[in-house]
């Protein structure tokens, strides 16, 4: 008997892998923007209208900066369900400082709006702080931490006002950012490219992003490695909750008064959609902020046809649910096709 | 001993000098896990300039042992001493920060990361407080050229093949220049001429004065640079010795507490038809490329191959569980067309994982359950999808019985049994139902001698009784020992199938070394 070396030639890639290649390099999100816009365009002029893209603009900017909080705790291998409570808390409490503090100080606006202004960014990082603890110390799983803050918090903003708007917010928030155009856009997208700017900044350049990173992919290893992994989980948390007050305050200013019906668990998901469509891996490690943007304009967009060429709303919700799910399909075929050398 | 130059630098030390004082001490160390004593008074002095060789078969405490070390775990008793001091409370920061750097086997990559990502996590270089990247790269570029590596520091990882994994987690270590390196198995996935990098490596470090903590299976490597051994077994610390004048015999009798020849039985195989074939077998994530392989009844056939070769995904594909993109599987002669495990067992193929925790057992249910999981469609069982309690328990009974399972009572969780009696849990599973071709993958993993000893006298029984079985191993004396005829898988690919007098340790070894990729097999001095 003798040793036999057995051949083999090597195996070729095929085109549709070649293709499923590409699109999980370059991602989904892109193609689909476009070919959003040119179908919606080709069956309704009005959407290129001046009022129309001003909209789908401002929507897009409150989505994406709820969305880019939410992908911060997704890389951190998390959850949070409670942003959309955080915006309507911080929609009641702000409006409620603001309106208290404007019949004691009406000369003085200036003030009275940078006090709103905090107690709203307080209430989001206290609640993104009793997130990351609980998740932390506790080690409840992130899901059901945030599902029992989301009621406790969405809870709040309701026994706040009994379901009643708060009146009373000073002139100047509303007409001068809430409802103002600058340079001919809408204010709240300036905010809005700020705190992608600021997140991208972070992820990229900061210690403290390739840690969160890394505990994403692999806590073990960042534990290894020396990272104070409960740290920067409860950082993650925090931001998210910041960021969900921010879009809370932007919307209270848009809208012009405080309202607990804000926010709610429609936003959730869509910022937990806007996220993922974006290729944030629910597994953790993976995201990235700019990608999550256009993610929002492209969700903005979709909502906006459809309203457009007067499609029912629950038929939207339908629609909307398809476009979630065969986003994550695709992406989770890109990568187990993914090959290894 | 000659005086330091400078108060800050190591005395030089000649590697292995009796003389020089430990810098690391273990004394009596406990560590236990529900359900095992996982060590059990441990001592170990590791000296600066030496490398320490720890040798033990898998389960007999290596790797705790090394947790412990690194900082992982916390010994239970025991005292743990660095220059003599006591090291306190140890947490893995903590251990690096006192220059204790591990190589583990499973790595502390972060997958989503760049290799230069990964090398300076938790110590990242800063400007102004942002990250500084330039620093790093230039830095990165320069421990991967020192250490003769081919790796990219912007890949990302998890695209990186096993043996590029296993030089960044080297590299990492290296970075904060240690002052003891523990290396796991490190040439697990390397190829020859890296293994030689990585010597020549370990070689400089112990001239430094580093003290280097060295497990390993490999003969050739341990005497190659080993100055001392200890030898572990179940646990416990068997004898320590220095390097020189020690046999291999004498050294795995020590390792298994029984002579070679006793620990395998000898196998009558009488290769008759063919069982299971592969022919051009790809699976869809290429793990496996165009192999071509066939079992026969009546033997032993044995899948030898560094980890990640692939050997383990080339029997899972003939099972259902990777998807397959191109090739053929035969059971009996027939195309077994769209393999999937229920499929498989209905046709006398079963699969038996080398991860019972994650891909075996169901840890909370009895054994009777976990026994009968993958025969519930049997009449003896269940007829018309109602359970038939008495002949479950009264089949699962004997079953456990045959395979010397103790003590034999099937109610009691599985989680509560030691890793050698949830192997026979697994095997019952394809006892109980009328298997004809058996898939072992790393059987022995985690398991002690004595469950060694009882699940190679099942596997004599069924060859001999005609099953065929496939044995998927990475101890190389279980598949040498065991089978009738060796598959060598490397990178991917089936490179050699060797039997009769040129089934040998060096020949599977001079394999594992091939490089492949232009169809040599790299053996030329071996073929006839």
């Amino acid at each position: 008997m003798s040793v036999r070396p057995l051949d083999h030639p090597p195996v070729p890639l095929r085109p549709d892998e070649r293709a499923l290649r590409l699109m999980a390099a370059i991602g989904l999100l892109p193609l689909l923007l476009v070919a959003a816009v040119v179908v919606v365009g080709i069956l309704e002029p009005r959407f290129f209208g001046l009022m129309n893209l001003l909209n789908i603009l401002r929507a897009a900017s409150f989505l994406a900066i709820i969305a880019a909080g939410q992908m911060i705790v997704l890389i951190s291998g998390g959850f949070d369900l409670s942003v959309g409570a955080v915006v309507a808390l911080t929609s009641t409490v702000s409006a409620s400082v603001m309106a208290a503090l404007g019949a004691a100080l009406p000369e003085a606006p200036a003030t009275v709006i940078a006090v709103g202004l905090v107690a709203g960014l307080a209430v989001g990082a206290v609640v993104g702080l009793v997130n990351g603890a609980c998740v932390v110390l506790l080690r409840v799983s992130p899901f059901m931490v945030t599902l029992g803050t989301m009621s406790i918090v969405g809870g709040l903003a309701l026994l706040l006002t009994n379901g009643i708007p708060v009146y009373g917010l000073p002139e100047a928030l509303v007409r001068d950012f809430g409802r103002a155009l600058w340079f001919g856009v809408p204010a709240s997208v300036f905010v809005a490219a700020a705190v992608v700017a600021l997140v991208w900044l972070a992820q990229t350049r900061t210690v403290a992003g390739r840690h969160l990173h890394a505990i994403g992919g692999n806590p073990q290893a960042a534990l290894v490695s020396g990272i104070a992994t409960r740290r920067h989980l409860v950082g993650a948390y925090v931001a998210s909750g910041l960021l969900a007050a921010v879009t809370g305050l932007v919307l209270t200013a848009r809208v012009g008064s405080g309202q607990a019906n804000l926010g709610g668990l429609d936003l959730t998901l869509q910022s937990i959609a806007a996220a993922v469509i974006a290729g944030t891996s629910l597994r953790g490690g993976v995201g990235r902020v700019e990608r999550v943007a256009v993610a929002a304009v492209f969700l903005a967009i979709v909502t906006n046809a459809m309203n457009l060429l007067r499609v029912d709303s629950k038929l939207q919700l339908i629609v909307l649910g398809v476009v979630l799910v065969a986003a994550v399909a695709i992406d989770e075929l890109a990568k187990r096709r993914q090959i290894r050398d | 001993m000659a005086v330091a130059p400078l108060p800050t630098a190591p005395a030089p030390v000649a590697p292995g000098t009796a003389s020089a004082a430990p810098v690391l001490s273990l004394r009596g160390i406990v560590k236990c896990f529900p359900g095992v004593r996982a060590l059990d008074g441990v001592s170990l002095d590791v000296r600066p300039g030496e490398v320490h060789v720890l040798l033990g078969e898998n389960g007999a405490g290596k790797s705790t042992l090394i947790n412990v070390i690194a900082g992982t775990f916390a010994a239970d008793a025991g005292d743990y001493l660095i220059d003599g001091m006591p090291a306190g409370a140890l947490t893995p920061q903590r251990a690096r920060a006192l220059g204790i750097c591990p190589v583990f086997q499973e790595f502390s990559l972060a997958p989503n990361l760049t290799v230069e990502d990964n090398l300076f996590l938790g110590r990242e270089p800063r400007r102004l407080g942002f990250l500084d990247r330039r620093a790093m790269r230039a830095e990165a570029r320069r421990i991967i050229a020192d250490l003769g590596f081919d790796l990219d520091p912007a890949r990302t990882v998890a695209t990186l093949s096993r043996a590029h994994q296993q030089m960044a987690e080297i590299a990492k270590a290296l970075l904060a220049e240690p002052r003891v390196l523990i290396l796991d198995e490190p040439t697990a996935s390397l190829t020859e001429s890296e293994t030689e990098k990585l010597f020549g490596l370990i070689e400089r470090l112990r001239a430094e004065g580093v003290a280097i903590i060295y497990v390993s299976h490999r003969m050739p490597e341990i005497r190659r640079l080993g100055d001392r051994i200890t030898v572990l077994r179940d646990g416990r610390h068997v004898r320590t010795l220095p390097m020189a004048g020690v046999t291999e015999e004498a050294l795995v009798e020590l390792m298994t507490g029984r002579k070679v020849e006793v620990l395998f039985p000898h196998i009558q195989h009488r290769p008759g038809e063919a069982a299971l074939e592969l022919r051009g077998l790809t699976t869809a994530d290429r793990s496996v490329q165009g192999a071509d392989f066939v079992a026969r009844r009546g033997e032993i056939t044995g899948i030898a191959g560094l980890v990640g070769c692939g050997k383990s995904e080339l029997v899972r594909a003939a099972y259902g569980l990777c998807p397959l993109e191109g090739g053929e599987v035969r059971l009996f002669g027939e195309t077994f067309r769209h393999p999937s495990p229920a499929r498989a067992l209905r046709q006398g193929l079963c699969y038996f994982p080398s991860d019972r925790v994650a891909e075996g057992l169901a840890l909370e249910r009895p054994i009777r359950e976990n026994a009968s999981m993958a025969a519930l469609d049997e009449a003896a069982i269940a007829r018309g999808g109602v359970l038939r309690r008495a002949g479950e328990r009264g089949l699962i009974q004997r079953t456990v019985e045959r395979l010397a399972l103790r003590p034999a009572h099937i109610e009691r969780p599985v989680g509560a049994l030691s890793g050698g009696n949830r192997q026979k849990v697994v095997l019952a599973r394809g006892l109980v139902r009328d298997t004809q071709v058996f898939l072992f993958d790393e059987p022995t993993v985690g398991i002690d001698v004595g469950a060694k000893a009882d699940l190679y006298a099942v596997l004599k029984e069924l060859a001999e009784g005609g099953a065929a079985i496939v044995l998927v191993s990475s101890e190389l004396p279980e598949v040498l020992h065991l089978s009738n005829r060796v598959y060598v898988m490397h990178r991917s690919r089936m490179i050699a199938e060797l039997s009769g007098a040129d089934l040998t340790e060096q020949a599977i070894l001079s394999c594992f070394f091939a490089e492949t990729g232009d169809g040599r097999t790299g053996r030329e001095g071996v073929a006839s």
